[in-house]
Formats: structure tokens, sequence, C-alpha cells
């Protein structure tokens, strides 16, 4: 019996070895292609929440750090593109494997308390961002001579018909549009040739121009809570979850993933080197400024930053009003998909349209506290990811649950380390944005 | 209007018996993670309070 296995195997062996070259190529290409198209209709959620994750304020930030610190800091963004990663893979598996949102899931595993915590807090900090979104495309806008409430009624109705269209597929393509948009800065960053020596430099060898200070402090938090958000763990479960994603999609959803944090530390890597060649000591206080500044150097790149920033901002806008949106239609069991006609999900699109409307018209309001509420956004948002991150590492580590897809000893290792890092970190962030003069 | 938020708050109150028990295993790991979260959260609070008696004096 063993000799007539023995035999078979060997056969097959010699028949596969007598495969000709050309088809075995034919056979790889048609395998990878396979793949590719696979990776294609399954790639979409992990991209737009990393690259709408350069939102308005995020380029803001990135533009001041280029124009303070030059090259200096670039190291510290590549480190947290593996962290952003992690965090959002998390969300991919617990979507796929529960075909639940976040805000459900933490209902369902952690009660009410905890469950009316998060969806209130995130509700709240989704609306105080989307007006910090509005702010970015209005001051953006306004470089071309377009008054506020043109933007903001154009916004509005663009995002309507996005989501009104009754498809997640369409959305989630014209989204993508808009993150290709979202690369504009690399070939600026190119036009203006900066020394390249310099910049491998910042981005290979860690280090703090000027000496380790509250200042730096400061930036290197700013830049933490730019890159990782609580909305970005609610939208990516979600979207998953509309998508249809399956627990057999998950390698193809931990590659979107992947594939969409190295796009976001590739644009912020890239705003930090434009703003840093371009305009570096400058006293810049917003990516609007850096604009105006750059179109006195270079009218094209000046445009560009401007345009670059009107994109984020909307970017953000249209991930961070679906992610509460879905949120709520999760916990009250409302029709919430993008498939949905707006007949069988009106709540869902109630509730997006009523965000979208009343952060907008805040910015309208003449003499609104937006300084007053870019700060307190940052607290709010502090308060909720900490919960989030604790509620989302838990959550991986419940068998029950998970299944097979718990987290390992390595994933936990990272994800805790990851985890208590952000935690420590963006609470700093939140105290000094409230008391600017205790770490200086 | 009546109607709408009675309709609601029903809702809301079956939401509350619905999630009334955590389903999660609360092993020491989980007992500790939450406690430490909820003194997170009233030290976020409390700077947000002192920060707030701050900007009244300084007004």
């Amino acid at each position: 019996m063993q000799e007539q296995v023995k035999a078979q195997v060997l056969a097959a062996h010699t028949r596969r070895r007598s495969i000709g070259f050309i088809p075995k190529l034919y056979y790889h290409y048609r395998r990878m292609a396979k793949w590719i198209a696979i990776f294609l209709a399954i790639s979409g959620p992990g991209i737009i929440v990393m690259v709408a994750d350069n939102d308005a304020g995020g380029i803001t930030t990135y533009a001041v750090t280029g124009s303070r610190y030059g090259y200096g800091l670039l190291w510290f963004l590549i480190l947290l593109g593996p962290a952003a990663y992690y965090v959002q893979e998390m969300t991919v598996r617990l979507g796929a494997v529960t075909k639940r949102g976040h805000a459900e899931a933490i209902f369902e595993s952690f009660g009410n308390f905890w469950g009316w915590f998060s969806l209130l807090d995130l509700v709240l900090v989704n609306w105080l961002t989307l007006i910090t979104e509005f702010i970015g495309m209005t001051a953006a806008l306004s470089i071309f001579h377009i008054p506020p409430y043109i933007t903001v009624m154009v916004v509005s109705i663009v995002m309507g018909i996005m989501v009104l269209q009754g498809r997640y597929w369409t959305w989630e393509k014209v989204a993508l549009l808009f993150c290709g948009l979202n690369l504009i800065y690399i070939p600026c960053a190119f036009i203006v040739q900066p020394p390249v020596s310099e910049v491998m430099r910042g981005a290979l060898v860690p280090g703090f121009p000027g000496g380790f200070n509250g200042n730096i402090f400061f930036f290197l938090m700013a830049n933490i809570g730019t890159t990782i958000a609580p909305w970005m763990i609610f939208f990516q479960q979600s979207a998953v979850v509309d998508k249809g994603m399956d627990e057999k999609d998950i390698p193809f959803g931990k590659v979107d993933t992947l594939v969409g944090s190295m796009f976001t530390v590739l644009v912020a890597a890239f705003v930090i080197i434009l703003t840093a060649t371009m305009l570096k000591g400058i006293p810049i206080q917003s990516a609007e400024q850096a604009s105006v500044a750059m179109m006195g150097i270079n009218k094209y790149l000046g445009t560009f930053l401007a345009i670059g920033l009107f994109d984020a901002g909307f970017l953000g806008a249209i991930c961070i009003s679906l992610a509460g949106s879905w949120a709520f239609g999760e916990v009250f069991g409302w029709a919430h998909s993008l498939n949905n006609k707006i007949r069988e999900a009106p709540w869902f699109y109630g509730s997006y349209f009523i965000a979208v409307i009343t952060a907008g018209a805040v910015v309208l309001i003449p003499g609104a506290p937006l300084v007053e509420i870019t700060l307190f956004v940052q607290v709010i948002a502090v308060t909720l990811l900490s919960a989030i991150l604790v509620f989302l590492t838990l959550l991986l580590n419940d068998k029950e649950l998970m299944g097979k897809y718990t987290n390992t000893l390595f994933q936990n290792i990272i994800s805790v380390t990851i985890v208590s890092v952000i935690i420590v970190l963006s609470t700093l962030y939140a105290v000094s944005v409230l008391f600017p003069n205790l770490f200086s | 209007m009546r109607e709408f938020l009675k309709h609601r708050f029903k809702k809301i109150y079956e939401i509350n018996q619905r999630y009334a028990k955590p389903r999660i295993q609360t092993t020491r790991s989980v007992r500790f993670a939450l406690i430490f979260l909820k003194l997170y959260l009233f030290f976020l609070l409390g700077i947000l309070v002192l920060k707030f008696i701050n900007s009244l004096k300084g007004s």
C-alpha cells in the first residue's frame, strides 16, 4: 500500500516537472490576476479610512511640523504607520467575524453604560470633527475667493448625492477617487526637488531638532492624534460589515489596510517634505496659511496645497459623518446600509444629513468659537480613543466571539504596547491642549 | 411629537433591556481594564472642569 502511494506521489511529481515553462508562467499569471481581481473587489475600507485620516486637521499638523522642524520628525511619522495598521487591522477581523459594527459590539459585550458612553461620545466627537473639516474646506476655497456659504452648500449637496445613489460600491469608488486626489502632495514634493540626503537622514535617523522640549513633545503628540482617531475604528468596522466581507476575505482586508497605512504615511511625509523645503522658518499656523505663503513662492504649488487641503477636509467629512450614522443604525436597529434606498433607511440618512447640515451651519455663524471647538475636539477624542482601544483589545481576546481569529500572543504584545503608548501620549496631548504652558 | 418621543423612549428602554447584561466574561483583566477606564474618565473630566474654572477666572 505504502509502495503504491509512493509511486503515485512520484508520478505526480514527474508530471509537474514535465509541465513546460510557458504553461507554468501562464498558470502563475492567471493566479496572480485572480488574486489582484479579488483584492480590487475587496479593497476599499482600509485605503479610504487611512487616506481620510489625513484630514484637514492632519494636513495642518503636517504643514506646521514641516515648516518648524524641517525633515527632522519624518522618522516619527514612519513609526506611526505600523501602529495605525495594527489598530485598524483588528477592526477588519472583528467586523468580518462578528458581522457587527463597533458600537453594537461594545453594547453587546460590555453592556449599557459603556455602550451609551461610546455612542454618545462618538457622535459628539464626530460632529465636532466634522465642523473642523468644514473649517478646513471653507478656508481652502476662500483662497480662491469662494464664499464659505457656497462651499458649505455645494459640499453638503455633493455629500448627499454620494450617499443617496443607493449603492455602497459606488460610494466607495467615488471616495477612492478623492483618495487619489489626496496624493497630489507627492508630485508637489518632487517638483520642489528637496535635498535627498537630508530627507533620508530625517526619515531614518531619529532625533529631535533643537532638542527635546515642550514644543516638540506637543508636535509629536499632535501627529499621533491625527494618525489614530476614534472614528476610524468605527468607520472601518462598519464599512467591512456594509461591504459584506467574510472571514475568508480577512487576508485581503489586511492587505487593503496595509496599503492604506502606507499611503497615509506617504502623504503625511510628503506634506512635511513640501513645507520643510519651501517654508522652513516661516511661522505657519495652518495649512491655509501655508498655501498662501507657498503661492507667494510658486503659484501652482500653493494652489495644489489648497486643493489638497480641501480634498482632505472633504474626505474626512464623508467618512466621519457616515461613521456616526452607521453606529446609530446598529444600536437602534434601523436599516443602516448605503445599499438601502432613503425610503428603506430614513433614520440612517436622516442622522447623516442632520450631522452634515448642522456642522456646516456652525461654520457660517459669525463669531462662532471655532478655535475653542478645535481644541475641545482633541480632549473629547482622547476620552473616546482610550476607551475604544481598550474595548478593541478585549474584544479581540474574546475566544468565544473571535474563534480562531483571536489575537495571538505576538499580536497582543504589539497591540497592548501600541495601545498603552497611544493612551499615555494622547492623554498628555489633551492636557497640553488645555494647559499649553504645562510642558514648556 | 408626543408619539414620536414616546416611541423613541420606548426604543431606548428596549436597547437598555437587550444589553442589560454584558456578554463578555468578567475575568480579572476585564475587570481591571474597566476600572482603569472609569478612573481615567474621571481624570479627564477633572481636567476639563479645572480648565473651565481657570477660564472663568481668566475672564
